[in-house]
This record gives C-alpha cells, sequence and structure tokens, in this order.
C-alpha cells in the first residue's frame, strides 16, 4: 500500500527558504502585505522555522522546515463538522475548498498548527498573476488550505505513467519543495516502498518526527543535526 | 382611546392581574428611550457584520494561531446565561419549592431569547455563513460541532416548549379580558380555558418537561466544553470541561436572573412579587454556584501546575503571570471572591447586593471563557512555532455589543406582550398552602410534631 511521506534532513537544510518560495508560486498561494503578515496572517503552506538555542555569540539555530505532517492518525479531519479535510487511500491529507464552511476548527486542533485560513479574499501583484499554476486551484475568501503534498502532481504524474504504459517511478511525483531544494534535504516518496529512499531513511538513527508522544503519526520525517 | 378602554378593563380585574398585566397596555417613556438606544446599537452592529461579511473575516483582530476570538467567547458565554432560566426553574419545580411561583417565568424567557444569540455567534464566526447548510448536508457526527448543532436544537426547541406551555393560562386571561389583540392572544392561548382536565393535562406535561429539559440542559453546555476538551491543545483537552462549563454556565446564569429580577422589580414596580427572600434564596445559590466554580478553577489549575508539561506550563503562566495576569485575576475576583463576600452575609444578600455580585459574576463569566480561548489559542503545543497575540477589532466589539443589546431589547419588548410573573402559578401558590403545610408536616416524623389527620 502506498503511503507518501516525507524526510528532512535537518542537517543538510541551510535555511534558504527556497522550499517556502516554490511551495508559494507552485501551489498558488496568496500574497498577504506586510501590514498584515505582521498581524499573522501570512501564508506558508511549507514554512521554514528557527530555533535559536543559547545566546550571541555563542548559540547555534536550527532549521525546521515544516509543512502539513500529513498524519497517519489526523487530530484535524475528526473534528470537521462537513468532512471538508479527510486522509485519502494513499495518506494524503486533503482539503475540499468548495465544502469548508470556514469554522476553523480543524485548524485548532492541528498541533502542528499547519493549517491557514483566508482572512480576505487572495490576491497577487499584477506580475505573479501572469504565473498562476493552472493545475492549482485558488481558494476563495474564508476558508482553510495548506500543505497537499503538490497531490495535482501525483494524479499527472499517474496520467503519464499509464500513458507510457509503465509503472510511477519515484522521481515522478516529487513536491516542489522536495524538487527545488539546493542540498537534497527535503526526500520524498513512499514510506511503505523499499526502493524509495524515504522508506530507508525514516529508519535511520537520527529519524525523529514532531510532537511524536501525541500519537498523530506523522508522516514527515526528520533526521536530526549531527552536532 | 384604546388604551383608555384597556385601562378601564384592567381596573375591573383581580389585583394580581391590575398590577402584572399592566406593563402589557402601558409603556413609559424610558422604555422608548431605551429600546431606540437597544435598536441603535442593534444597528450599528449590522453594518459591522455586513463590512465583515463583504471584506472578510480580515476585518476581524483574528489570526494564526488565534483561530478563535470574541464570536466564540460569546457563544459560550451567551450558551451559558441560557442554563439560568430553564434549569434553575426546572430544578426548582422537580423539587417542589414554593418561592419559585414568581421567578419561573422571567428565568425562561431568558433562556428562549438568549439561545438565540449565542447559536449564531459561531454563524457570525464562519468564514462561509453561505455554506451554513453543509452542517447538514454533509454532516459528520464524528465533530463536536455536530453534537452541538443537534444539543443546542434540541434544547432550544425544549426550552420554547417549556415556556410557551405553562404560559397558556396567562395568555387565556388576556384574552378573556380583551385587554390587548384579542386575535393574537386567541391563536397564542390555544382554546385553553381552564377547565379542570385541561388544567391536570397542563400540570402533567409541565412536570415531564421540567424533567426532560435538565439533561439537556446539561448535555449543552457540556457539549461547548468538550468542543475544546476533545482537541489536543494545552489547557483545553482536559476531562473537567464538561462539567466545568456548566458549573460556569449555571453561575452566570443565576447572576443574569438576579440582575433581570432587580430590573423588572423597579421598572414594573413588582416589589410584592420579587421579595427579600427571593434574592435571600438566589443569593444563596449563587454562593454555592461560587464556591463550586471556585473548586473545579483550582482544582483545573492545580492539576496543570503539579503536572507541569512545558507546553501546559506555557498557556498556565500567561494567564497566573503573564500577558493575561488582569484578566485572569478579575475572573477570579468577579467569579469568586466578590459574589462570596457578598453572598456569604446575610445583609448582603439582598436587591441591591445581587445586583451588584451579578453584575460581577457576568462580567467574571465572559472573562472566564476569554482565559479560556485566548491564552491558548495564542500558545500553541510546538513550541519552536512564535507566540500570536490578539487584539478584538471594532468589528468584533460592535457585533458584540449588539447581541447584548438585541438580546435586551428583545426581553424588554417580550415583557410587553407576556406577563413576566406568572400569575395562575402565583394564584395557585395561594391556592395550595394547606396542602404545601401538610407535606412539610410530613417531613418530620411523626413523634415530634402532632400530623394532620388525613395524610396522604
Amino acid at each position: 500500500m502506498t503511503r507518501w511521506g516525507m524526510v528532512i534532513d535537518l542537517d543538510r537544510c541551510t535555511g534558504c527558504a527556497a522550499c517556502e518560495v516554490a511551495c508559494k508560486s507552485e501551489n498558488n498561494i496568496a500574497t498577504v502585505s506586510p501590514e498584515q503578515a505582521d498581524g499573522g496572517r501570512a501564508m506558508s503552506w511549507m514554512k521554514v522555522m528557527t530555533e535559536v538555542e543559547g545566546e550571541f555569540p555563542e548559540n547555534t539555530m536550527q532549521f525546521f522546515p515544516r509543512p502539513c505532517m500529513h498524519c497517519d492518525n489526523p487530530p484535524c479531519i475528526r473534528v470537521c463538522p462537513v468532512v471538508a479535510t479527510y486522509k485519502d487511500e494513499e495518506g494524503i491529507v486533503g482539503q475540499i475548498y468548495a465544502r469548508c464552511i470556514g469554522c476553523r476548527y480543524c485548524a485548532n486542533a492541528c498541533p502542528y498548527t499547519v493549517k491557514y485560513f483566508n482572512w480576505y479574499g487572495p490576491e497577487w501583484a499584477e506580475s505573479e498573476r501572469r504565473h498562476l499554476n493552472p493545475d492549482v486551484s485558488v481558494r476563495p475568501k474564508g476558508v482553510i488550505e495548506k500543505c497537499s503534498f503538490c497531490h495535482h502532481r501525483l494524479q499527472k504524474a499517474r496520467e503519464d505513467a499509464r500513458a507510457e504504459e509503465r509503472e510511477l517511478r519515484e522521481e515522478d511525483y516529487q513536491p516542489a519543495c522536495a524538487e527545488i531544494c539546493p542540498t537534497g534535504a527535503i526526500i520524498f516518496g513512499d514510506l511503505d516502498d523499499p526502493n524509495h529512499r524515504v522508506a530507508e531513511l525514516k529508519e535511520d538513527p537520527r529519524a525523529m518526527r514532531l510532537l511524536e508522544d501525541l500519537g498523530t503519526e506523522p508522516k514527515v520525517h526528520y533526521l536530526r543535526a549531527r552536532q | 382611546m384604546r388604551r383608555d378602554e384597556a385601562m378601564a378593563k384592567l381596573a375591573t380585574m383581580p389585583p394580581d392581574e391590575r398590577v402584572l398585566l399592566r406593563p402589557l397596555i402601558e409603556t413609559s417613556p424610558g422604555f422608548y428611550y431605551t429600546a431606540a438606544a437597544l435598536g441603535a446599537v442593534v444597528l450599528w452592529g449590522a453594518f459591522a457584520y455586513y463590512l465583515q461579511l463583504r471584506y472578510g473575516l480580515g476585518r476581524t483582530g483574528l489570526n494564526r494561531p488565534e483561530y478563535w476570538g470574541i464570536y466564540i467567547i460569546c457563544f459560550v458565554f451567551f450558551i451559558g446565561i441560557s442554563h439560568a432560566g430553564t434549569l434553575i426553574s426546572a430544578i426548582l419545580r422537580v423539587s417542589q419549592a414554593e418561592w419559585r411561583r414568581s421567578i419561573t417565568r422571567s428565568a425562561e424567557l431568558i433562556t428562549v431569547l438568549v439561545i438565540g444569540f449565542g447559536a449564531i455567534q459561531p454563524i457570525l464566526d464562519l468564514g462561509r455563513p453561505d455554506r451554513l447548510l453543509n452542517v447538514i448536508f454533509h454532516a459528520q457526527m464524528r465533530s463536536p460541532l455536530l453534537w452541538d448543532v443537534i444539543s443546542i436544537g434540541l434544547y432550544f426547541t425544549s426550552c420554547t416548549i417549556y415556556l410557551y406551555i405553562p404560559m397558556l393560562p396567562d395568555l387565556a386571561v388576556i384574552r378573556d379580558s380583551g385587554i390587548k389583540m384579542p386575535r393574537l392572544y386567541g391563536f397564542l392561548a390555544a382554546g385553553y380555558r381552564d377547565t379542570p382536565v385541561q388544567r391536570a393535562r397542563l400540570e402533567r406535561v409541565i412536570g415531564f418537561l421540567a424533567i426532560a429539559v435538565i439533561p439537556i440542559a446539561i448535555s449543552v453546555h457540556t457539549i461547548i466544553g468538550w468542543i475544546f476538551a476533545m482537541t489536543l491543545r494545552p489547557m483545553w483537552h482536559s476531562t473537567i470541561f464538561g462539567p466545568y462549563f456548566v458549573i460556569g454556565a449555571i453561575h452566570s446564569g443565576i447572576a443574569a436572573i438576579l440582575v433581570a429580577m432587580v430590573i423588572l422589580r423597579r421598572a414594573y414596580r413588582l416589589e410584592q412579587y420579587f421579595k427579600p427572600v427571593h434574592f435571600d434564596y438566589l443569593g444563596r445559590m449563587m454562593l454555592v454556584m461560587s464556591l463550586l466554580w471556585f473548586y473545579f478553577t483550582f482544582a483545573e489549575h492545580l492539576t496543570v501546575f503539579y503536572g507541569a508539561e512545558p507546553a501546559e506550563m506555557r498557556t498556565f503562566w500567561a494567564k497566573v503571570t503573564g500577558k493575561y495576569a488582569v484578566p485572569f485575576w478579575i475572573m477570579n475576583l468577579g467569579c469568586f471572591f466578590i459574589p462570596f463576600v457578598l453572598m456569604a452575609r446575610r445583609a448582603t444578600r439582598t436587591a441591591k447586593g445581587t445586583l451588584i455580585a451579578g453584575i460581577a459574576v457576568m462580567i467574571g463569566m465572559w472573562l472566564e471563557r476569554y482565559n479560556i480561548v485566548v491564552p491558548t489559542s495564542v500558545n500553541p503545543i510546538w513550541e519552536i512555532e512564535a507566540v500570536g497575540r490578539y487584539l478584538p477589532s471594532w468589528i468584533e466589539i460592535s457585533i458584540m455589543s449588539a447581541a447584548a443589546s438585541g438580546f435586551i431589547l428583545l426581553y424588554m419588548v417580550s415583557t410587553k406582550f407576556v406577563p413576566i410573573v406568572s400569575i395562575w402559578e402565583i394564584k395557585e401558590g395561594r391556592e395550595v398552602v394547606a396542602e404545601v403545610t401538610r407535606r412539610v408536616a410530613r417531613y418530620s416524623s411523626a413523634h415530634d410534631i402532632p400530623t394532620p389527620q388525613e395524610d396522604g
């Protein structure tokens, strides 16, 4: 059974935030004004979090690229009153924008705070507008959105594989963040397929998951930085 | 001209009717001024909501991670107030407390009117109110929000019936007297003639409803507590939340009844119906509720503090000494210290004392909900996540004021259509004195007190 998942090697992450930018342009994520962003309204399905330890100059900085964890036991889907968020048979946690009533209960239930709400209707700069991705629907005001593991790319990759009459290969389906990462810190694939790199990497001694003891079974694994 | 006629008719009626039906036909200028002011606030709130609807929830102060704010606080608060009436009135009816007779109607009316204003709050909070019916078309029963939709729906229905049925004899009196809108009251009285058979049926239905509404009322606030408790958020994920919310709801409910009684007593000169004993007894109930509330609050916070989980402690300290210390301690003052000090003494269990305590409890209980919603929201469990903040916008404040004003306005207008003290129950209270004396005598052992003969 396919279980799409991600391994992020924190040792390789330089905090360049290319994944954030790639994600924004791939998924037509609306741009908010600096004032709105200051008020906690910025949207970033993939977000590079920083953790500073110690006092300057004796400090270290750790970057945590944070997409949706696509939990196997997602707290968000249980609380949705209208099934606008669900887990598909391959483990991807999706959103149905056209059904969401905007109650934000899922956003409160998510321990990783990965859900973003459209406080206003979406806006883009004129220059961006011309480059919107036709494969991804834009979200109206008043609904929740979040990382989809670039699910639309999977659909396309499947079609291509079918047309070429072959099996789906690991490299056929990669989310924008994994594709763009200059240091190869983001690795994506089928966690249950021994031929995929993520299957082996998730068993690495450095592997861990965020807030693992909550029992949410996230499918994003991190490899701790070597000291 | 019509009013003179009605006043003439009223003058011929028995004393209870003369006092209690008077507000239906006579309205002071003060009433109109107050109603106009409240109406203006409601209109202003409607305008604020129009702006929010048009431009989006961005017009509020909400953000990520502060997804819920004033609307959800008011939702919990208003539904909490609604526990005033029905629960108190049902418990007093079931326990045959005779002093209830003059306060049940005003309390039940609070319940029915405030539920509506509570129930619209989550709808005001929706990003897509146009898709509200998805809650029915795509209902997912695993969601506590759905449990809430069902329990509040059931509660509203049963409370409305529970308000209406005991009103029938009074509506029939108004119909028969012809002092106001004969056709309306003819319809509302539904053919009630106060025959012995009808009266017996009425009492049976009331007896049944009083028992049925108690579990429904308790389920409503339990489920509201569960909406928070079912998430994994620090200081929300607590098994105590169901009963804690019920206690808080009853606490604010009693406060609301007392404030309403003081105002009604003053406005409609109901001193002979809302007597010192009513304030004394309700004050004692408030004393018990303030102690229970403090017990729950203390238990909740001690458990969190002693367990000392880092994520929980961030929220805990934010409340106790941090950014939310002011609302936290005002909450304790309003919900516990002020009502405790005032209600523990007989000398301050008066109309004035209960009014002060009642207002303190209402402010305290609103802040209690604020202290549950906001500090947890701004402190997400994953500590690397930046701490959030929340400052409500004028839109939210306006809509909140409008909801409160709308409730008061509707309550005021209702007192112009139904007697705010149940006339037939007051009269019945005088008739059953002998029976009650017998009942009370029966509580004692036959050896202590000579029992009247023919003890049933």
